[in-house]
């Protein structure tokens, strides 16, 4: 689906012929319109307002969490897992940028790398840019691009601590929270935030002392708590089951989906 | 048309089979503290990886660091790489240890700066404080 880039990079001055690259899944088109859309270009909002509703078979999956838990090296096992399923897979990684001199790196990238060369994999990486919370300005707007190239997996990575979990939620349609083992209070503080927005839990790093305990703890007040151990690939088949099951059991979604979003753009 | 400053994005990563990257590291954060969004691929990457990486990821420049001794062939790929999928607009610069006969042949292929042991941080975030953002 990721066709040919030879000679685009002329048509890539229109917006017009940036969409059409876009449709047709052609990455130096999709990640010029996610640049654009970034930079707050009016261009990138004609872009998007040319793809319309052309989009709308993704499956827009969150993966949230604290600092370190494992979030980019269970994206990347998830990859592996969809590729396997011949699902295509769609990227977005965001980490914060400095609020002193507004650069930021982007290191997710790193546990991914091994699916650099897959032509059904893309991965993007994005800066808060002084967003408040976990999701740039620009995400929703990339969720919809990789949805219109025709992604059938939109991972979304953000880290959430207590201020970005609602909006993942609103661009995402599966909420993970993945956790690490030896939450002690921080429990207290999920209960009301995190834990609210999760449909599935993930205690990953469970070859880790405590994994039992924070497990349990997390069942007392969630009904869908996972355990992984993404370095191994452990559970990460029972990750991808939960998954599918709340895209079936929850089709329309709870909160504001890429539909809506896209309904509010006309 | 309005234009909102982005910051330069910049993708940073080593190739080769060199297992060092400590000086990448203080690059990466030199640079991201002179305001740009670094993407950092990390160690042992292949030519393809950092140019399908730097394509997906729109950046404004590829910064390698080569230190095995293939640098000819490594930079050379990434150039020719960059040529076939129609992103040679993207600047390319490496550091690391390049014999000095080898310099010219390297700025004639298109890399655009090479920094060798001796160059200052500051030497180098001015040349890519310089760069002309693509959009
Ligand atoms: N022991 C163990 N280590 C793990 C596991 N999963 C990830 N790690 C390690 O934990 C570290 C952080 O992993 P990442 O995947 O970068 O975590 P992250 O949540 O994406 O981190 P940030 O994006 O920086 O918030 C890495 O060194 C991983 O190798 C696991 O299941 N067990
Ligand atoms: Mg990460």
């Amino acid at each position: 689906m990721l066709s040919s880039e030879r000679s685009i990079r002329k048509e890539m001055a229109s917006p017009d012929g940036l969409a059409e690259h876009v449709k047709a899944g052609r990455v130096r088109a999709i990640s010029r319109t996610i640049t654009l859309l970034e930079a707050g270009n009016p261009m990138g909002r004609e872009i998007l307002r040319q793809l319309g509703d052309s989009g709308g078979r993704s499956h827009a999956i969150g993966i949230t969490g604290y600092p370190g838990a494992g979030k980019s090296t269970l994206i990347d096992r998830l990859i592996t897992a969809y590729r396997q399923q011949d699902k295509t897979v769609g990227v977005l990684a965001v980490d914060m940028s400095s609020p002193f001199t507004g650069g930021a790196i982007l290191g997710d990238r790193i546990r991914m790398q091994d699916h650099a060369l897959d032509k059904g994999v893309y991965v993007h990486s994005l800066a808060t840019r002084g967003q408040r919370g976990g999701v740039s300005a620009a995400t929703r707007d990339a969720v919809l691009v990789l949805d219109t190239a025709g992604f059938d997996i939109v991972l979304v990575e953000t880290v959430g601590v207590g201020q970005g979990e609602w909006d993942i939620a609103e661009v995402a349609k599966t909420v993970v929270v993945v956790v690490a083992p030896g939450l002690g209070d921080e429990i207290q503080a999920m209960k009301a935030g995190i834990l609210e927005v999760a449909h599935i839990v993930v205690v990953n790093k469970a070859d880790h002392d405590g994994a039992e305990t924070t497990l349990q703890h997390l069942r007392d007040w969630h009904p869908c708590v996972l355990r992984t151990v993404a370095v191994k690939g452990e559970g990460i088949p029972e990750l991808i089951a939960a998954i599918a099951h709340h895209q079936q059991a929850d089709p329309l979604p709870r909160h504001v989906s890429s539909q809506t979003i896209r309904q509010s753009l006309h | 048309m309005t234009t909102i400053t982005a910051p330069l994005r910049i993708l940073i990563g080593k190739v080769g089979l060199d297992g060092h990257d400590r000086g990448i590291k203080l690059v990466a954060r030199a640079l991201r503290d002179a305001g740009m969004e670094i993407i950092y691929t990390g160690l042992h990457q292949t030519p393809e990886q950092i140019v399908s990486a730097a394509i997906q990821e729109d950046v404004d420049a590829i910064g390698l660091s080569v230190l095995s001794g293939s640098h000819n062939t490594l930079f050379l790929r990434v150039l020719e790489l960059l040529k076939e999928q129609d992103a040679d607009d993207i600047v390319v610069f490496g550091g690391g240890i390049i014999p000095n006969e080898d310099i010219p042949k390297l700025h004639a292929a298109g890399v655009r700066a090479l920094f060798r042991p001796g160059t200052t941080m500051a030497d180098i975030v001015d040349f890519v404080k310089a760069i002309q953002p693509r959009a």
